[in-house]
C-alpha cells in the first residue's frame, strides 16, 4: 500500500511521517501530482494560518487535484478545515469538498484552544476500538459546527465537529500523530478502510 | 471537555538532560528520548525541553534531538533555549517539535513573536516570562530569572498576547524552587487578564499545589522538574488526585 502525506510547506509533515513509522508505515512526503494520484491513502496535514496555507496549495496546482481525489483521503487540523467552503480566518475560500463553514470560536473561551479534549459521538471505521470520551490533542481557534458530515463532536463553550466524513473523504481537528496511543490506532483504522 | 494538562520539564545541556534524575528503571538517565518516553507512558500531557545551554554552536545538537524525540514521542511537545530567530524556529519545527518558546529575546525585541505569530501562527508559539516580586510590584527577569528588568510582568503578559503569542509560560522566581506552591493570586490575575492559556510554572511540591494552580490560579496547565524527576509524585497519581478533586484531567 502505498500512503503519501501531502507536502506543501504548511504542516508538521515529519511528525505525521514519524507515526506512520511507529506503525511500521513508509509514508511518502510529496507535492507531486502523479505520486497523489497514485497513492493507496492520502494525508493532508496543515498547521498555521488558512489564508497563507491555501496560497500554498493554488502555487502547486494541489487546489484542483485534491477535490478530484478517489482514494479515503484524511485532512488534519488546518487540512480539515480547507477541506471545507469556507473560513472566517482571514475571509479564506476553501476546497469545498464539505459545504461547511470554519468559524472562530466565541472570545468567551480561551483562544486557541490547546490541549486534550475529549470526543464523543463516534461514527465511523476510522473510531474503530476507539473508547467514547477518548482524549484527543487539539490545537485551534477556528472550529467546523456540528452538520449531517459530523462523525465525532466535542466541546469547547458549544459542540463542534471534532471530525467529519464525506464519501471517501475524512477530516480530523485533532492531531492523531500527537494523540498518543488511540491517535496511532486512528491512523492505522485510516490505512485500513476499506 | 478540555482537560487541564500536566507538563514535565527536562532541562538539556549539550544534547543530555541535566540534573540527577532519579530513574532507577532508566538505563541512561542522561537520554531525553528515553526519559521523554517514560513520562509520556506515565501519562503527562505534553513535554517541554529547555535548552539551558543554547549556544551557536550547539544549534545542530539541539536540532538534531528535536528529531530524534519526534521520532519516539506520541504526545505534544516545546522546545525553548535562546531562540532569537525566525530561522531557529524554523528548524525546529520542521523536525518536529510542536511548539517553541522564546522568553529573554522577545522581551529585547518583542517583535520577534509578531514574526514568529505570522510565519508559523499563534498555536506553536509559547513566551516563557520570568518574573518576581519586588515592593509589591511583578517584574520581568531575564536570562533565567538572574537579570531584572523595570518591565511589569501584567503589560508584557498583554503586549504578548496583542503581539500573536499563543501561551503564556509564566514562571514565579518567588516560589521556583520553593516547594511551597505556585504564585496563585498571580496567576488567576494573568489568567482573567489575557484571552489565551497559561502554563503555571514555579513552586510545585504536592499534589495539593497543582490542584491549587488550577483552581485558584485558573491555571490551563501547570508545569514542574523536579518532584517528577525525583519520582516525588508519580503523573499517574497526581492526575487521579485531581480527578477526584473534580479536575478535568486526560486518564
Amino acid at each position: 500500500m502505498k500512503t503519501v502525506i501531502i507536502d506543501y510547506g504548511a504542516g508538521n509533515v515529519k511528525s505525521l511521517q514519524f507515526a506512520f513509522e511507529r506503525l511500521g508505515v513508509n509514508a511518502k512526503l510529496s507535492n507531486r501530482r502523479e505520486e497523489i494520484l497514485a497513492a493507496d491513502r492520502v494525508l493532508f496535514p496543515g498547521v498555521g494560518e488558512a489564508s497563507s496555507a491555501m496560497d500554498k496549495l493554488r502555487q502547486s496546482g494541489l487546489d484542483a487535484l485534491i477535490p478530484e481525489l478517489k482514494q479515503p483521503v484524511l485532512g488534519i487540523c488546518l487540512g480539515m478545515q480547507l477541506m471545507c467552503d469556507h473560513s472566517e480566518e482571514n475571509n479564506t475560500q476553501g476546497l469545498g469538498i464539505f459545504k461547511l463553514p470554519v468559524l472562530r470560536f466565541a472570545e468567551s473561551e480561551k483562544i486557541p484552544q490547546i490541549g486534550w479534549n475529549s470526543i464523543s459521538g463516534l461514527d465511523s471505521k476510522i473510531f474503530e476500538d476507539i473508547n467514547e470520551e477518548a482524549f484527543m490533542y487539539m490545537v485551534h481557534s477556528y472550529y467546523v459546527p456540528l452538520s449531517d458530515e459530523t462523525i465525532a463532536k466535542s466541546f469547547y463553550g458549544l459542540d463542534y465537529a471534532s471530525a467529519i466524513q464525506r464519501n471517501n473523504f475524512y477530516g480530523v481537528q485533532f492531531h492523531p500523530e500527537k494523540s498518543s496511543k488511540d491517535g496511532s490506532k486512528i491512523l492505522q483504522n485510516f490505512l485500513e478502510l476499506e | 471537555m478540555l482537560t487541564k494538562r500536566i507538563i514535565p520539564c527536562l532541562d538539556i545541556k549539550n544534547g543530555r538532560t541535566v540534573k540527577g534524575v532519579n530513574f532507577v528503571d532508566l538505563k541512561d538517565a542522561g537520554d531525553p528520548v528515553e526519559l521523554a518516553k517514560i513520562y509520556s507512558e506515565d501519562g503527562a500531557d505534553e513535554l517541554v525541553f529547555l535548552d539551558i545551554a543554547a549556544t551557536e554552536e550547539n544549534r545542530k545538537t539541539l536540532a538534531d534531538l528535536v528529531l530524534d524525540i519526534a521520532r519516539e514521542i506520541d504526545i505534544p511537545f516545546t522546545v525553548g533555549g535562546g531562540i532569537s530567530r525566525v530561522q531557529d524556529v524554523e528548524t525546529l519545527l520542521k523536525n518536529g517539535a510542536d511548539k517553541v518558546s522564546v522568553n529573554s529575546s522577545a522581551v529585547k525585541r518583542p517583535e520577534l513573536i509578531n514574526e514568529l505569530a505570522s510565519t508559523f501562527g499563534s498555536q506553536c508559539i509559547v513566551v516563557a516570562i520570568d518574573a518576581r516580586q519586588m515592593n509589591g510590584d511583578w517584574k520581568v527577569h531575564l536570562v533565567g530569572g538572574k537579570v531584572p528588568t523595570e518591565i511589569d510582568l501584567f503589560d508584557w503578559a498583554r503586549e504578548v498576547e496583542e503581539r500573536g503569542g499563543g501561551e503564556i509560560l509564566f514562571t514565579s522566581m518567588n516560589h521556583d524552587g520553593t516547594k511551597n506552591g505556585f504564585a496563585n493570586v498571580t496567576l488567576a490575575k494573568l489568567s482573567d487578564m489575557v484571552n489565551i492559556p497559561i502554563i503555571a510554572s514555579g513552586g510545585a511540591g504536592t499534589i495539593s499545589h497543582f490542584k491549587d494552580a488550577f483552581e485558584i490560579g485558573k491555571a490551563d496547565a501547570a508545569l514542574a522538574a523536579s518532584v517528577f524527576h525525583y519520582k516525588e509524585i508519580p503523573i499517574q497519581e497526581l492526575k487521579e488526585n485531581l480527578r477526584e478533586a473534580g479536575i478535568p484531567v486526560r486518564l
